[in-house]
């Protein structure tokens, strides 16, 4: 059934891809391709951590601020210690998303507070904490040193490594989902956690396995955030979490928990990459593409929702 | 042997202790000690004046968690309140530019909110989209139009008997907002705590399944909440157009997110069926109160937001950690 989801979301993305660039050729090129996917990289890691998250049916408001928070943190060191190297810098990013995503997790797990509740306390939380970590200053590409500002832009094999890092992500988060007990125990947990009790999942701790899966990627983003577009201040990444659960939304991964397939995530994520790319090209303009992806959204919504039968049994034996 | 045989059984009244432990009784010893809290940071606080202007701080955030809490104790939820302020606005100033008059622009405000809410009731009965994904889809949709149709302009020409809705006062220190908020309170309390509707209210949140099973039109209930959030949104953006006196497509940027936080700093169950009028009220005097101390110490806004996520944290935490050890008997 996901397939055939797929295969619908698949052919949407393609027929909209070709109607662009039928009237705008350079979109299809080599480059027009590359860059598109380029942008789309750090959606589709984000993505893939909130589909995580998702699948043991909870959700992560605060994925965004943890990416400016990281963001902000690897900046700031690396504005004070030009030396220090990248992959010390890019694993410590990596280690404070890890902290931020236990904290929510621990707090869902540990005191059973509902994650939405976690994640919108979190949420200010972080971005008040890079407000406070950075005094409210910028860092501007001028204070980054260049390797911190070219890492992201190397290429190799035509791709540059943003976009090969989002395709090694795909494939390890394809594999720790399918051939993993963790992974498959994601599934349990969400789908129907008594029966996953009783096999032996614990499911708060699936919960707090997707959220430090989720921060590490977080912290991982900000790096990349703040290295691509060459800034950082309080307000990066504002509101992108809710871009972030729309690409899962309409990528079939079910808000309820239990399903939704990493195929499904990625084709989410090209989907509204390619609008996002394609608007300016069709001369939209820009205050026009929220209200594009709002309504992007709700249709994908419905179409997700005809397709899924009412577990009414089920609901009332979990209940 | 009948039940008319055995003597009935009078009704044993709570422990004192029970009743101290509730939700509704913590919080007002938070919203005390903040109270006092900000006594100590200004000698100013205990005038009239300075009271009144705290109760502009929360009351339109509060006069929306009021449908928002009947909402969410029902089991749905609603992100785009916001943004359905913020559309109301934009249509209310583009008809203030003509030469309509005020019971029109209000009228029209009102009339996007009720249609804003009733897509989202739309979106969740007719078309059994989870709550949470339609209405952070038509969160974006809306304040999508509404930056749309404005871009970066802004909005002024409000006829001046506009300002009354968000500046007036009604009597004395009670400005118009205030009076409006209560008799709102007065009414959302009777209708969950003492009507049948309410009651059944509780029903859904509580199992949708055994609710609808029982006789009790769920699809009807759920639709109609939507759409009394989104009026009551939009009647919020009239208070707030008009405290402002201008409107910007980013008006109300991120309140939905400190109207959720107020629902559930009231002892609203997230996941619905538990929850009373009393705690939003006393949670909205909470936050306003905190909010017109930081500022009094000139705490900035992110900072602000931090410290309420943090409230908001550990006033959901604190009982249950309570609980596990062993501090409470509930």
């Amino acid at each position: 059934m996901s397939s055939r989801h797929n295969a619908a979301l698949a052919l949407l993305t393609a027929i909209l891809f070709v109607a662009v660039a039928a009237r705008y050729p350079q979109f299809a090129s080599a480059a027009g391709l590359r860059d598109t996917f380029d942008d789309t990289s750090i959606l589709i890691l984000l993505a893939l951590g909130q589909m995580l998250v998702m699948l043991t049916r909870a959700i992560d408001l605060s994925v965004a601020a943890s990416v400016a928070l990281t963001g902000m943190c690897v900046a700031l060191i690396n504005q004070a210690m030009p030396g220090v190297a990248m992959p010390w810098l890019v694993l410590s990013a990596a280690l404070l998303g890890a902290v931020l995503g236990a904290v929510n997790g621990l707090l869902v797990w540990q005191l059973q507070i509902p994650p939405i509740v976690v994640t919108l306390g979190t949420l200010a939380i972080y971005r008040g904490a890079t407000y406070l970590v950075s005094g409210g200053r910028w860092v501007n590409s001028g204070d980054m040193s260049p390797v911190f500002l070219s890492l992201v832009r190397e290429r190799w094999g035509g791709l540059t490594l943003l976009s090969w890092l989002a395709i090694a992500g795909v494939l390890l988060t394809a594999c720790l989902l399918r051939y993993s007990a963790a992974g498959r125990s994601l599934y349990a947990a969400g789908n129907n956690p008594e029966a996953a009790r009783y096999v032996g999942v614990d499911v708060g701790r699936a919960q707090c396995l997707a959220f430090v899966f989720n921060g590490v990627l977080a912290g991982l983003c900000g790096y990349l955030w703040v290295a691509r577009y060459a800034v950082a201040y309080t307000g990066i990444a504002s509101g992108f979490e809710l871009t972030v659960i729309a690409a899962c939304v309409i990528g079939g991964v079910s808000i309820a928990g239990g399903s939704g397939t990493v195929l499904g995530v990625l084709l989410g994520c090209l989907f509204l990459g390619v609008i996002k790319n394609a608007l300016p090209l069709l001369a939209v303009s820009p205050f026009w593409q929220m209200a594009v992806s709002g309504a992007v959204i709700v249709t994908a919504a419905v179409l997700n929702a005809a397709g899924v039968r009412a577990p009414q049994r089920q609901r009332i034996l979990e209940n | 042997m009948t039940d008319e045989a055995r003597p009935s059984q009078p009704v044993p009244r709570t422990p004192w202790r029970k009743r101290l432990l509730r939700w509704e009784v913590f919080l007002a010893l938070v919203v005390a000690a903040d109270f006092a809290l900000n006594v100590q940071l200004s000698p100013y606080f205990l005038s009239t004046e300075t009271l009144s202007d705290v109760s502009f701080n929360f009351t339109e955030k509060a006069l929306v968690a009021l449908p928002m809490a009947l909402l969410i104790i029902a089991g749905e939820i609603d992100i785009s309140v916001a943004a359905t302020m913020a559309l109301a606005s934009v249509c209310m100033g583009l008809l203030a530019t003509t030469t309509a008059s005020l019971t029109a622009i209000v009228g029209c405000g009102l009339a996007v909110g009720l249609l804003a809410g009733a897509f989202n009731g739309a979106l969740v009965t007719r078309w059994r989209v989870p709550a949470i994904v339609a209405t952070i889809g038509t969160m974006s949709l809306y304040r999508g139009i509404a930056y749309g149709i404005l871009g970066d302009r802004v909005l002024k020409s409000y006829p001046p008997a506009f300002a009354f809705f968000g500046q007036g006062y009604v009597a004395g220190p009670v400005s118009f907002e205030l009076l409006l908020f209560t008799l709102a309170a007065v009414l959302c309390a009777l209708y969950l705590h003492r009507t049948e509707f309410g009651r059944r209210l509780v029903a859904i949140g509580c199992n949708k399944s055994a609710a609808e099973m029982a006789g009790v039109r769920v699809n009807r209930y759920r639709f109609w909440l939507f759409v009394a959030t989104g009026v009551t949104s939009a009647a919020a953006s009239v208070l707030l157009t008009s405290r402002l006196g201008s409107t910007r497509p980013s008006i109300a940027q991120g309140m939905e997110l400190d109207i959720i936080s107020m629902v559930i700093l009231g002892g609203v169950a997230i996941t619905g069926g538990r929850g009373s009028i009393v705690g939003v009220v006393l949670a909205a005097i909470l936050t306003g109160l905190a909010i017109f101390g930081l500022g009094l110490i000139n705490v900035p806004g992110v900072v602000m937001s931090l410290l309420m996520g943090a409230l908001l944290i550990l006033i959901v935490g604190l009982p249950i950690v309570g609980r596990r050890l062993r501090w409470i008997h509930v």
